[in-house]
C-alpha cells in the first residue's frame, strides 16, 4: 500500500500519483506499442475495435459518468461522425483535417441536443437524447444524396501522407494513438474547472448552482465534447468497417454504448476502457463457446443479448461501480491483506431523493 | 374530409395503445419513481403470453386474455419484488440501467424460447381482417374492428382503473402511496407491499396493450419498441398525470397517422419525436403535469 505524503499543491493534480502508477503505465504503454508482433491479425483488429469504443465510451463516460447526463442517442454523434468522415474523405479531404472536422461536425450537433438542457433536466433530457437519436437516424436514412440512404456509403481506402493505413497494424496504431491523446484530453479536462464544475453538477445540481456554477453552460459543453468524442470515434469506425449503413447507428447502439460504460463502472476513465474491452472479450467467448453448447441453445441469436442482459443486471446489483470497482476492491484486498473489511466500498444510500415537490 | 376523418380514426387507434404504455409507467414513475424503459417489452412478453395460450393451449380468445392479464401481473409483481426493490433508494440513472438491461434481457431470452423465437406470429383473434362502415356501404367511413376494438377496450379499462382509483381502498392507497410515501407509510399503508402491487397492475395494463395490438403488428421480439414511442406521449401529456398520458398518447397517435399520409415518408417514424422536442422546448411540463420544483 502506498501512503502518499502530500508536500506540494501539484501531487494533487499530478496524472500519475507515485512511481508504481508510472511504471505499470509505461509497462501497457511498450505493451501496446509491441502487440503487432505478439498476436494475431485478427486479435489485433478486436483490439483496434476496443481502441474505436473506448474512445466513444470516454465520451459517453464524461457525459454519464462525470457530468450525470443520460445520453440515449450516443449512436447519433457516432453516425455523424462517421457520416462526415465518409463525405469529405469522397471528396478529397485529407483525414488530418476532417478528422477534426467529423469532430467538430458531431460537436455542433452535441450543443443542439444540450440545447434542450436550458429548459428541462433529469429524465426529460435523457427523453429529448432519445428522441435526438431517431431523428438523426431517421435523417441519415432521407438524406440519400450524401449518405445513400439504407444502402450505405463505401470508404475508400484510408492514406494519410502516402502511408497507407489499410493495413491492420497502422491502423491499429493511428486508433491506438488517438485513443491515448484522447484518453489524457478527458484526464486534463477533469482537472480543469470545467470539469471539476462537471463532477459538482453530478453530485448535486442544486449546489453546484448556488456555488455559481451556469448548469445550462456546462451541460451543453459536457454534451458536446461528449458528442466530439463520438465523433472522432465515429470517423475512425467508418475506416474500419469501410461500408456504413443507418442501421448501424440505431437506438440499440446507443444502449450498448450505454451498457458499455456501466459494465466498465461509471465515474471512471478506466471503465471506459474496461467495459469495451470486456465487451468485445465476452462477444469472442460466446462465439467461440456456441460450438461446445448443445445447438438448440448455441445457434440461438438470442443468446448474445441475453448473457449481455444478466451482466448489466448483475453489475447494477451487486457491482455498481462496475469491473474497475470490482478491480479496486480486489487491489485494495491484496495491498492491506489481511485488513480488508467488507463494507470499505459500501455506497451511501440516500433514501427517496424526490425530484418531486413534496 | 371523410380521408381526415379515416386518418384520426386509424391515428386515434394506434395512439390508444401508446395512451396504455404510457398509462403503465406513468403509475409506475408515479408511485416509485422509476422511470421503466422496459414497458414496451413488458408489453411484447403480454402478447406472447396471450398467443402461446391461444395457439399452444388452445384457449378461446377471452380465456387467453384474462390469462394474459393474471401472467403479466404475476410477471410485474416478480420484476418489482426481485430486481427492483433491493435497488430501493438509489440514483435514478442506476434504476434507469436497470430497466433497460431488462428489457435488453426480455429482447434476448424471448428469442431463445422455444416455439416464440425470432418469426413473427399472427394472434388469431376472433376480429380479424373486419371492417365496418359507417354512414353507408362503400360511401362512408370505413373502420376496421381491430381499431374500433383498441378504442373501445382502452375506453372500458380506463374507466375501469378510475373506478378502482377512486372507490377501492386498494386505490386509494395506491393513489396515497404516489403522492407521498412517507405520509402514505404513516397512516398505515403497506408502502412497499403496494408498489409491488402497482408493478403488477401496471404489467397487466401492457399485457392488455400487448393484446390489442397483436392483430396490427403481429407478435415478434421487437415489438417492444412501441414503447418507446409511449415516452413522448407520457411526455406531451405531462409526465406523472394519469389522464396526461391518455391525451398524450391520442396527440400522438394521430399526429402520427396525419404524418404518415401528409409528409414525404420516413416522417410517420420521426413525428412523435419531434413533437415531443417540441413540446419539451415550448412547455417542459406537458399539457397536464404539474410544476416540478426540485427541492435541496
Amino acid at each position: 500500500m502506498h501512503f502518499l505524503f502530500k508536500t506540494r499543491y501539484e501531487q494533487d493534480i499530478a496524472l500519475f500519483k507515485h512511481g508504481g502508477q508510472r511504471f505499470w503505465y509505461a509497462a501497457l504503454a511498450v505493451a501496446l506499442l509491441a502487440a503487432p508482433w505478439l498476436l494475431s491479425e485478427y486479435t489485433l483488429s478486436q483490439i483496434t475495435f476496443i481502441g474505436i469504443y473506448a474512445i466513444v465510451c470516454l465520451g459517453l463516460m464524461l457525459l454519464a459518468g462525470f457530468t450525470g447526463q443520460v445520453s440515449l442517442g450516443h449512436a447519433g454523434f457516432l453516425a455523424m461522425g462517421a457520416y462526415t468522415e465518409a463525405y469529405l474523405q469522397a471528396h478529397g479531404w485529407p483525414f488530418v483535417i476532417s478528422l477534426p472536422l467529423a469532430a467538430l461536425v458531431a460537436g455542433i450537433t452535441g450543443i443542439m441536443i444540450g440545447l434542450p438542457a436550458l429548459r428541462v433536466k433529469g429524465l426529460y433530457l435523457s427523453i429529448a437524447t432519445l428522441a435526438f437519436g431517431f431523428i438523426l437516424e431517421q435523417a441519415v436514412v432521407s438524406a440519400e444524396g450524401i449518405t445513400g440512404g439504407n444502402a450505405g456509403l463505401q470508404l475508400d481506402k484510408l492514406v494519410i501522407a502516402g502511408v497507407d493505413f489499410d493495413d491492420g497494424t497502422n491502423f491499429y496504431y493511428l486508433v491506438t494513438f488517438i485513443a491515448v491523446l484522447c484518453v489524457l484530453g478527458v484526464l486534463n479536462l477533469l482537472r480543469s474547472p470545467t470539469g471539476r464544475a462537471f463532477v459538482a453538477i453530478r453530485d448535486s445540481e442544486v449546489s453546484a448552482q448556488s456555488m455559481g456554477i451556469n448548469l445550462a453552460h456546462y451541460k451543453t459543453t459536457a454534451f458536446a465534447l461528449s458528442a466530439a468524442l463520438a465523433g472522432i470515434a465515429g470517423a475512425l469506425y467508418a475506416h474500419k468497417i469501410r461500408i456504413i449503413t443507418p442501421d448501424q447507428f440505431g437506438f440499440l447502439q446507443s444502449i450498448e454504448l450505454l451498457m458499455m460504460v456501466v459494465i466498465g463502472g461509471l465515474g471512471s476513465i478506466q471503465g471506459a476502457i474496461f467495459g469495451p474491452a470486456f465487451w468485445f472479450l465476452v462477444q469472442q467467448l460466446i462465439v467461440t463457446g456456441k460450438d461446445w453448447l448443445p445447438p438448440e441453445l448455441g445457434q440461438q441469436t438470442g443468446l448474445q443479448p441475453t448473457i449481455f442482459g444478466i451482466i448489466l443486471v448483475a453489475i447494477v446489483l451487486f457491482e455498481p461501480l462496475g469491473l474497475y470497482g470490482r478491480w479496486l476492491k480486489f487491489r485494495t484486498f491484496l495491498e492491506i491483506f489481511p485488513f480488508y473489511r467488507k463494507g470499505m466500498f459500501k455506497r451511501q444510500k440516500s433514501y427517496m431523493k424526490s425530484e418531486r415537490m413534496k | 374530409m371523410l380521408q381526415l376523418l379515416q386518418l384520426i380514426v386509424s391515428g386515434a387507434a394506434i395512439g390508444c395503445i401508446y395512451a396504455l404504455i404510457a398509462l403503465g409507467f406513468v403509475l409506475i414513475y408515479k408511485a416509485t419513481e422509476t422511470v421503466n424503459f422496459a414497458q414496451g417489452d413488458l408489453m411484447m412478453i403480454g402478447g406472447f403470453i396471450g398467443l402461446s395460450a391461444m395457439t399452444v393451449i388452445g384457449m378461446p380468445f377471452a380465456l387467453a386474455f384474462v390469462v394474459t392479464i393474471a401472467a403479466m401481473a404475476l410477471v410485474g409483481m416478480g420484476t418489482e419484488r426481485l430486481v427492483l426493490r433491493p435497488l430501493l433508494g438509489q440514483p435514478a440513472f442506476t434504476v434507469v440501467m436497470i430497466t433497460i438491461g431488462l428489457g435488453y434481457l426480455a429482447r434476448g431470452v424471448v428469442t431463445m424460447i422455444p416455439y416464440w423465437g425470432t418469426e413473427t406470429h399472427t394472434l388469431p383473434v376472433p376480429w380479424k381482417d373486419e371492417v365496418i362502415w359507417i354512414g353507408g356501404e362503400g360511401s362512408g367511413l370505413v373502420v376496421s374492428v381491430e381499431h374500433l376494438v383498441i378504442i373501445l377496450a382502452t375506453i372500458a379499462l380506463v374507466a375501469l382503473l378510475y373506478v378502482f382509483f377512486r372507490y377501492t381502498r386498494l386505490g386509494i392507497a395506491m393513489q396515497a402511496t404516489s403522492q407521498n410515501q412517507l405520509a402514505a407509510f404513516y397512516m398505515g399503508i403497506p408502502v412497499r407491499r403496494v408498489n409491488m402491487l402497482i408493478w403488477g397492475l401496471s404489467s397487466a395494463i401492457c399485457g392488455v396493450a400487448g393484446l390489442l395490438l397483436a392483430p396490427i403488428t403481429f407478435v415478434h421480439a421487437n415489438m417492444g419498441f412501441v414503447g418507446l414511442k409511449a415516452f413522448p406521449a407520457a411526455v406531451v401529456g405531462g409526465f406523472g398525470s394519469i389522464p396526461g398520458a391518455l391525451v398524450g398518447g391520442l396527440v400522438i397517435g394521430i399526429v402520427e397517422s396525419l404524418a404518415g399520409f401528409y409528409l414525404p415518408e420516413g416522417f410517420k417514424d420521426i413525428a412523435a419525436y419531434v413533437v415531443v422536442l417540441v413540446m419539451l422546448v415550448v412547455k417542459p411540463n406537458g399539457l397536464f403535469g404539474e410544476n416540478l420544483t426540485k427541492k435541496v
